[in-house]
């Protein structure tokens, strides 16, 4: 049976106890860092190889550039000395949270292709977002010049998931918030 | 009582689900398909066996106003460790049950049989324990998920049988609770028999 409880045993057994237990802890950190490190690279890689053209070097490191005090993450592809696509990874409120998205965007403001990284949207309705071809395939080659990144509710060119039109405002949002990251990152270079 | 009974008491008469209805968050929540509901349970089993084993040799040793504290930082460091290895492992079930995971601490089911169980019991008997409940859990919260999965989506274990969609309301919270009420109904009516 447990043992009587006094100030001195008591303090003892939290202090041992938190003592084993943060080694534990800080062995199992130590063995997986590296292989959790390497799965968020290889999911990073992953998603870059989506939304950028195939050809060129990608710099895995990400830079930042900042747009009406919000700062985005991005990647450049380079082809031989030049830029040709820059991946942006930008975030909006979506309807069950912040909606992540990974955005090709090549000079001019046209649209490579995107990706979802991460999104806490209702499954079956907004989550389609991740999954439905024909909503992620209309933003491959999407000039901003002459098209509106908005939903067709709101005035612009993009078809709304059927019954997710809050997801798709965010989706929409999102490129549109890229389209303007990449924008200042080439007027910076200028 | 035989160890054998101590297995199957997890899976009917003590079922955590239907029966001690105890860890309802991650059961509404994480049953959204079969398969999620599957992981969820074995993620929870594989803390319950080893807090079970681990507060079962050091309970008598810990002072009695202190055993909750002493408890939960013994099942906090293992859904930690549990954490960990996912993310390094198996990315993608991480990302899906993601927050649910640093849950498993306050899932009562876990605190409960230490409580119940493991502080009174030897080592093998508490593992047995945590053996019978973790699949007792496991299998209520993939039949929960089956359920949803087929209703909401038309497809079983992520393999699709109905084109479209299905009833979308039993993929969301509403249709977690229809679904939970009715299984608990006809559980217990099965189960009385």
């Amino acid at each position: 049976m447990a043992a009587k409880s006094t100030l001195i045993n008591m303090a003892a057994c939290l202090t041992g106890v938190c003592l084993v237990c943060s080694a534990i802890l800080g062995g199992t950190y130590a063995v997986t860092k590296a292989p959790i490190e390497e799965a968020s690279r290889k999911a990073l890689l992953e998603a870059l190889s989506v939304v950028l053209p195939a050809e060129g070097e990608v710099n895995p490191e990400a830079q930042t550039v900042e747009v009406d005090g919000k700062s985005y993450e991005y990647y450049v592809q380079m082809r031989d000395t030049a830029a040709v696509c820059w991946a942006v990874k930008s975030t909006v409120g979506g309807f069950g949270g912040p909606l992540t998205l990974l955005v090709g965007v090549e000079p001019g403001g046209v649209v490579h292709a995107t990706r979802v990284l991460s999104h806490s949207e209702t499954p079956g309705l907004g989550a389609k977002c991740e999954t439905d071809a024909k909503f992620i395939d209309q933003f491959k080659g999407f000039d901003t010049s002459s098209r509106t990144l908005k939903v067709r509710k709101d005035g612009g060119d993009v078809d709304a998931i059927t019954a997710s039109t809050i997801t798709s405002r965010a989706y929409a949002e999102a490129v549109a918030c890229a389209v303007q990251a990449v924008a200042k990152i080439q007027e910076e270079q200028q | 009582m035989s160890k054998f009974s101590i297995i199957t008491r997890g899976l009917v008469k003590e079922n955590p689900t239907f029966v001690l209805v105890l860890g309802m968050c991650p059961t509404l929540a994480t049953t959204t398909s079969a398969m999620n509901g599957l992981e969820m349970g074995l993620a929870t089993m594989f803390v319950l066996i080893l807090s079970n084993i681990v507060i079962s040799l050091i309970a008598p040793m810990v002072p009695d106003k202190v055993h909750i504290p002493v408890y939960i930082v013994v099942i906090a460091t293992f859904v930690t460790v549990l954490q960990l290895l996912m993310q390094a492992y198996v990315p993608q079930v991480y990302a899906t049950l993601g927050l649910f995971i640093p849950l498993i601490v306050v899932n009562c089911i876990v605190l409960g049989r230490a409580e119940a169980f493991a502080g009174k019991n030897g080592a093998l008997d508490s593992a047995l324990d945590g053996i019978g409940i973790g699949i007792g859990f496991t299998l209520s919260l993939t039949v929960i998920g089956m359920v949803r999965e087929i209703l909401g989506s038309g497809s079983l274990f992520g393999w699709k049988f109905l084109a479209g969609d299905g009833i979308l309301a039993f993929v969301m919270a509403p249709g977690a609770f229809l679904v939970l009420g009715y299984l608990l109904v006809l559980f217990n009516k099965l189960a009385k028999k």
